[in-house]
């Protein structure tokens, strides 16, 4: 074994091994400034989203000022929104917003969950990649074609094929007839959760295809061993062991849904009321901001668009609490 | 150590290359920025096009809604903005601003019903009016049926598509039907954004209603007639002032634009409902708004010429995008009105 520069330095009075030393003192000090600055520099970068994401709200609040000292708390559950009369209330946009997005999550989270059970337990091997990467390139088409394809294509085969039969069916009975009442449009509320459904598919089902393949074969084995059928591997071996992963996809699929503009501004029907019918045309909160925002004169009208900005800030900040507690309530539980 | 040279200088290399291209954008930019209504966003853009390929200056507008123009001309960040709704004089005067018309257009109302081809079906003021406050529900409803008695109207139910953005074209549509029938403006009001009734869709600009209106069967909408024209959609007739059932067409927008007297202050008369015989009734010009006294006397100088070029030179090119050049006379007077930009 070599002997140490350090000791030989002390050893043998050496001074060409001191003069070694020093570089690698220097050497060291070099490596030590660059570690802090780069420290500081990552540092500096994750402090820029804090200060963006609290000038966010800072400006949100300041400019939705006066919209709720107009019309106080009560902005949040009034129905009315009139440019004319300068009456505004944030309910027509939350119902729509809210609605739209539970109905893709109804939607979408039983299709994810079929695509990426088929694609971790029962796809053929050749199959899995060319799949995989087409639900993948899904994710990443821009959300406007899914608007033009949802207007131009499939409400018009919604409005002729689908929503008559609907009708047809459930027209008659009370309370569920009313779901499904007023002219087949193709586009509504209804539509915009199809839509926003096909458009957090390929997020869920991803999320929930790499998850689920990190479950470590041995367990699932040991399943398939002592006889269980595939559905019971997948019921009480993987969704247990990737609760936490399913979770979170379904929540990002969330996120996108309530967000999402483009598409939902084309099929939403964009009409400022509140139906009841799923049938019928509404308002989302990002729709009336894409809508207005452009053409919104100063005073109560663009300071309520403020507020509903706010609103849908508040509710994504509450939906991925809410996502926290369900992982920490699972993992309690677990006694993980 | 040698490592890191080599990305030195592919990281130089990128900066230097990033700097070329900046100075060559910075080398590009406009003389002039324009900002505003994005109903004739197409004619401006198409004569700043020829006006550069004319005199080599550029002209950048950007459609960014009549508001939005406003907005940007009271900030002082741009040489000129565009309003569909025209200022007010006192607006004007408190603002410095001068205001003139640049270009006619005209809103037409589109129906899809089967069976029933463009200009079959006739409609007068008051029944639109009650059409679009959501009044009338049916299609079959007595009050369309019997200035159509050559038709066979269906019993659906009506939907009305209107713009869900907010829209100078709106603004021009309800002012026309709040002089057909007082109870429009107390059900829906009258403005860039108003209170459709419960049977309406929103489409997101005139392309949006448009694509509903072609979409959608048992719709009666409104859309600019260049978006009408594109769409193949299907007009209805509008009976005038003078009591004739007229087409929107070129001529008849011309013929609403004479009667129109432009030299009021502002230069905005009201030109809804002309009197004209063959005058379609809702015609309305949209503006272009320039500070009285400017900081910078060349561009100010820019917005005199690339308007007096426009208006002169323009009118073809406005016709061919199915709008209408102001009349002569009107260009005169807008040239000297054009005279207080300084």
């Amino acid at each position: 074994m070599e002997e140490s520069i350090a000791w030989k330095a002390l050893r043998m009075n050496d001074s060409a091994a001191h003069a070694q030393l020093d570089a690698h003192a220097a050497q060291v000090r070099i490596f030590k400034r660059q570690d802090s600055i780069f420290h500081k520099l990552t540092f500096l970068f994750a402090f820029l989203v804090l200060a963006a994401l609290a000038g966010i709200l800072i400006s949100l609040a300041i400019e939705s000022a006066p919209a709720f000292s107009a019309f106080g708390p009560a902005f949040l559950w009034s129905d009315a929104w009139s440019v004319p009369d300068d009456e505004f209330g944030a309910l027509i946009s939350i119902y729509g917003t809210v609605s739209t997005s539970l109905i893709a999550l109804l939607i979408g989270v039983p299709v994810s969950f079929g695509i990426a059970l088929f694609l971790t337990e029962t796809c053929p091997r050749w199959l899995r990649r060319p799949l995989g990467t087409a639900i993948e390139l899904l994710a990443g088409v821009p959300s406007i074609i899914y608007g033009i394809w949802g207007l131009f294509i499939f409400a018009p085969l919604f409005a002729r094929y689908v929503q008559p039969w609907v009708q047809a069916i459930f027209g008659d009975l009370p309370v569920i007839g009313g779901w499904f009442a007023g002219p087949p449009l193709g586009i509504g509320i209804l539509s915009a959760g199809i839509v926003l459904a096909l458009m957090v598919i390929p997020f869920i089902a991803s999320v929930m295809r790499d998850v689920f393949d990190t479950v470590p074969a041995v367990l699932k084995e040991s399943a398939y061993g002592v006889g269980c059928t595939t559905w019971e591997v997948v019921w009480n071996i993987v969704l247990p062991y990737t609760r936490v992963g399913v979770i979170g996809g379904i929540m990002l699929g969330l996120g996108r849904a309530l967000g999402e503009t483009m598409a939902v501004t084309f099929v939403i029907g964009n009409a400022n009321r509140i139906a009841g019918s799923f049938f019928a045309p509404g308002n989302s909160i990002a729709s009336v901001l894409a809508n207005e925002f452009g053409e919104a004169d100063p005073g109560l009208h663009t300071s309520s668009l403020f507020a509903l900005g706010l609103v849908l800030f508040v509710i994504t900040c509450v939906v991925l609490g809410l996502s926290r507690w369900l992982i920490y309530r699972a993992n309690a539980r677990q006694g993980v | 150590m040698t490592v890191s040279k080599r990305m030195y200088l592919k990281i130089s290399g990128v900066a230097a290359a990033m700097a070329l291209g900046c100075a060559s954008i910075a080398a590009q930019a406009a003389d002039l920025t324009g900002a505003g209504a994005t109903f004739p966003y197409a004619v401006y853009t198409k004569w700043a096009e020829a006006y550069q390929a004319a005199t080599g200056k550029t002209v950048n507008y950007q459609g960014i809604g009549s508001s939005g123009g406003i907005k940007q001309i009271k900030a002082r960040t741009v040489d000129f903005g565009g309003t569909d709704a025209p200022l007010s004089e006192s607006d004007l005067d408190a603002a410095g601003l001068v205001q003139f018309p640049s270009v006619i257009g005209a809103v037409t109302i589109v129906v899809n019903l089967p069976g029933v081809k463009s200009g079959q079906l006739r409609l007068d003021g008051p029944t639109a009016a009650n059409i679009f406050r959501g009044a009338i529900k049916k299609w079959n409803d007595p009050a369309i049926a019997s200035m159509n008695p050559d038709l066979k109207l269906p019993a659906t139910a009506i939907t009305i598509v209107h713009r869900s953005d907010g829209s100078g074209t709106t603004d021009v549509m309800t002012r026309y039907l709040a002089k057909q029938s007082p109870d429009f403006v107390r059900d829906v009001g009258v403005g860039k954004t108003v209170n459709w009734p419960a049977n309406g869709i929103g489409g997101k600009g005139n392309p949006g209603v448009a694509a509903n209106v072609q979409k959608i069967v048992g719709t009666i909408g409104y859309v600019d007639f260049a978006d009408a024209k594109k769409n193949g959609l299907a007009f209805a007739t509008l009976k005038n002032k003078a009591g004739r059932f007229v087409l929107p067409s070129g001529d008849a927008f011309e013929a609403a634009a004479a009667g129109a007297d432009f030299k009021v202050k502002g230069m905005a008369p009201d030109m809804l409902d002309g009197t004209d015989q063959g005058a379609w009734p809702i015609v309305s010009a949209t503006y272009i708004l320039a500070y009285e006294k400017g900081d910078d006397a060349a561009k100010q100088q820019g917005v005199v010429d690339f308007f007096t070029w426009a208006l002169n030179k323009g009118g073809k090119m406005a016709d061919e995008l199915d709008f209408v050049a102001l009349p002569a006379t009107v260009v005169s007077s807008v040239e000297a009105e054009m005279q207080r930009i300084k």
